[in-house]
């Protein structure tokens, strides 16, 4: 009792140990790279391996950029400037910047129109692309592409407007006959477009474009990447309507309307893009007397409109194989009639399937619009092989031109790639 | 068989549009433009400039047709055809004229019925090589790799080029001048062939064009020039009429400095013809006396438009050749204006 103070216990925690950090080796970053990229002899040379590449890249094409010049006047200028260094001469993207976007012959002091309707395009999607916003918004949708072909083409506001009431009568007589008929529905609507565009395009006086508050701009006078995004915008957008129409009557019990689509999407499909293309470049001039063509921009809209809905609707296609026969019988045994059954049940579940298919399609139909430069119609790239690499001051600059134009297509290409990843996300019902 | 018939139709269509469109001059004057077929971009014959004007030596000859006949070089509508959409845009009457650097061949005159008005380039088919390689002439080019734009004429010219003189050479197939232009400078191939005016162009781009020469064998025949379609001569005699002009004005020593001086009258009786204050050519043209004087102001006589867009001061800087007036030991030749 005496040596109470000597503890016989050697040692007494009085509290729990603090946390060790762990070792080296087994955290953050080193332990991220052991395992990841040094996890065993081959990984490690792959490893090496590719840092050696990635070094070689940027330490070539570094100094390519960085040094680029962003100011001359042609091409030998540049070189003056760089005085024998390695450099980009991105000068001419800048002294061209206006050609490349949008085209040489769109009027100057016009450039507001088209950049005018590019951001109303994107509010006139909005509603489309996103489903959370206000309905409401669905009606600008309906008027822009009124809206967008007179800021463009400008001229008389008539046109797009007798255009845009043709629509209207449309639809008012698909309400009224559709909900009995579907088929009275749909031919009286095409009749009454038909009416109204005839005699409203006969009461458009004959020089009504030429005091115009917007000055007409000619088709020919489109190019440049204004001229892809309108082709690809416009084509997709008749396109999807187009391709579910042909899928859907590819299904039909009815033998004339199955064989039209069949006919139609084996043939256009069995054709290829640049054919159809110079179908309507050329041969078509021969079908019409010389004064009255149709505009070579609707022509080419037109063929690639088919095209790509040929392809949209075997997509489609599958999606409405893809369902159970299960929802159709289901849809018929609540005794929806056709029209009711394909918009309720059928497609709604059959797009869902379908959307990385048309995305693939609609993506491939936005590069395909570079197919346009062969007829002759100065798009970026026809911009690019044409006018701009047959300049004087600007013949041998290809990496900086086509490098410019990879990128604006990559950016719009990959844009549609995520929303579509986007929407499957949004869409995706099933538990997985 | 089958691709005669199609090509038959088509010329036929092309007859009947250009038939139906009686008398292309009155066209033109009712729609006061021009409409005139170029190239999409050849370097110094056909390209807009930054403000999207066309220049070019086969713009010059659209600029002075217009300027002959509208009186205004400005009124033109200048469509631009590729190699394959040429031919059918001229025959389907979408364009009045073709200026286009094509080679008047037989059967593009005979067989698909256009109407060559003369020639405003002579051109012909040349091989360039660096100097490294201490070539001086096309006969010491046995076993070269030569890189040849396929589908073309030239293809053909260089197989019978090598054939004549019993040598070999591996063809590095390629499809465009500006992939060839890569190729070549990557050492792709040793020879790179194409017609000369191509050749001189391409080789002006170059960082070093030092380094590189056009040898002086030429090994083919392409003359270049504007054309119309058959069956209306009375606007062949118009576009034809004009480029003579412009060819007579350098042989008579008009320029576009000088010629109002000379407009007044000169001693020559043919340059007065030429400038309309003698005789009634422009009358027998359908078009007023002072046609040619409008079209040689349009950007000088011939011997100036060459200077300017493709000549030795340009980057192009092509010799004048073959394109010197008969005088200078070239083959340009006017028929007399009388």
């Amino acid at each position: 009792m005496s040596d109470q103070t000597t503890n016989p216990i050697a040692f007494v925690a009085e509290g729990t140990i603090p946390p060790a950090p762990p070792p080296a080796n087994e955290t953050g970053i080193v332990k991220w790279l052991r395992e990841n990229l040094f996890s065993g002899v081959t990984n490690t040379v792959l490893t090496v391996l590719s840092l050696l590449l990635i070094y070689v890249l940027v330490k070539n094409t570094m100094p390519w950029i960085f040094n680029g010049v962003w100011q001359a006047n042609s091409l030998s200028e540049c070189r003056e400037i760089l005085a024998g260094k390695t450099g980009a001469c991105f000068a001419v993207l800048t002294e061209r910047w206006p050609q490349l976007i949008y085209g040489f012959k769109y009027p100057e002091e016009a450039y507001w129109r088209p950049n005018l309707a590019f951001v109303l395009m994107l509010v006139a999607f909005a509603p489309v692309l996103f489903f959370d916003l206000p309905r409401k918004m669905l009606l600008f949708t309906a008027v822009y592409p009124f809206l967008a072909f007179w800021l463009i083409w400008g001229g008389t506001i008539l046109v797009p407007l007798v255009a845009l009431i043709g629509c209207v009568g449309a639809s008012l007589v698909f309400r009224k006959l559709g909900s009995n008929s579907f088929a009275a529905g749909f031919f009286g609507a095409i009749a009454t477009a038909l009416v109204i565009w005839n005699v409203g395009g006969a009461l458009i006086p004959e020089g009504a474009s030429d005091n115009a508050w917007l000055t007409a701009v000619p088709s020919r006078d489109l190019g440049g990447f204004m001229l892809n995004m309108m082709l690809g915008v416009t084509c997709v957008s008749l396109s999807v309507p187009l391709g579910i129409a042909l899928a859907l009557g590819r299904q039909s019990n009815m033998p004339l309307i199955k064989w039209v689509c069949v006919i139609f999407i084996e043939f256009i499909r069995g054709v290829p893009l640049i054919t159809l293309l110079f179908v309507a470049s050329v041969m078509l001039a021969y079908f019409f007397p010389p004064d009255s063509t149709v505009d070579l921009f609707l022509r080419v809209v037109i063929m690639i409109t088919m095209f790509s809905a040929a392809y949209i609707a075997e997509v489609i296609r599958g999606g409405l194989a893809a369902l159970p026969r299960g929802q159709y019988e289901a849809a018929d045994s609540l005794g929806l009639d056709y029209p009711q059954a394909m918009q309720l049940i059928i497609l709604p579940q059959a797009l869902k399937i379908s959307i990385p298919g048309i995305v693939n399609v609609a993506v491939g139909l936005f590069k395909d619009t570079t197919l346009v430069s062969v007829i002759s119609m100065f798009d970026l790239v026809g911009m690019i092989r044409g006018p701009i690499l047959a300049s004087t001051q600007w013949n041998g600059v290809y990496w900086e031109l086509l490098g410019f134009a990879a990128l604006l297509f990559f950016v719009v290409c990959y844009g549609i790639s995520q929303y579509s990843q986007w929407l499957e996300r949004r869409l995706a019902t099933d538990h997985r | 068989m089958k691709k005669s018939v199609i090509l038959g139709v088509a010329t036929i269509a092309g007859l009947a549009a250009g038939a139906a469109a009686a008398g292309t001059a009155d066209d033109v004057k009712a729609r006061g433009k021009l409409n005139c077929g170029v190239a999409t971009g050849v370097p110094g014959f056909a390209s807009p400039d930054a403000n999207g004007e066309w220049q070019g030596f086969d713009v010059a000859v659209c600029r002075a047709v217009a300027a002959a006949v509208l009186d205004d070089p400005m009124a033109v509508e200048f469509i631009p055809t590729t190699g394959k959409t040429r031919f059918t845009a001229l025959a389907s009457g979408e364009i009045d004229m073709l200026a286009r650097n094509t080679t008047w061949t037989f059967s593009r005159d005979v067989d698909l019925k256009f109407e060559f008005v003369g020639i405003n380039y002579y051109d012909g088919q040349g091989f360039m090589v660096p100097k490294a390689l201490g070539v001086s002439s096309a006969k010491e080019l046995d076993g070269a790799t030569v890189c040849i734009q396929t589908g073309t004429t030239t293809e053909l010219n260089l197989a019978d080029f090598f054939r004549i003189n019993n040598m070999s050479y591996e063809p590095v197939p390629i499809e465009t001048n500006a992939e060839a232009q890569q190729q070549y400078l990557a050492g792709a191939c040793d020879v790179y062939t194409t017609d000369a005016s191509g050749l001189a162009a391409t080789r002006a781009t170059f960082e070093n064009s030092g380094d590189h020469v056009i040898l002086p064998e030429i090994i083919s025949k392409e003359p270049l020039g504007p054309l119309v379609r058959h069956g209306d001569n009375e606007w062949g005699d118009v576009v034809r009429w004009t480029l003579n002009a412009l060819i007579a004005a350098e042989e008579l020593g008009v320029t576009s400095a000088n010629i109002d001086e000379m407009a007044a009258g000169t001693d020559n009786p043919e340059v007065n013809r030429l400038l309309g204050s003698e005789g009634t050519l422009g009358e027998m043209l359908g078009l007023d006396a002072t046609w040619a004087q409008r079209a040689i102001k349009a950007g000088g006589n011939y011997g100036e438009v060459f200077a300017k867009n493709i000549g030795e001061e340009t980057p192009i800087g092509l010799a004048r050749g073959l394109n010197a007036q008969w005088t200078d030991g070239g083959l340009l030749y006017s028929p007399p204006f009388r």
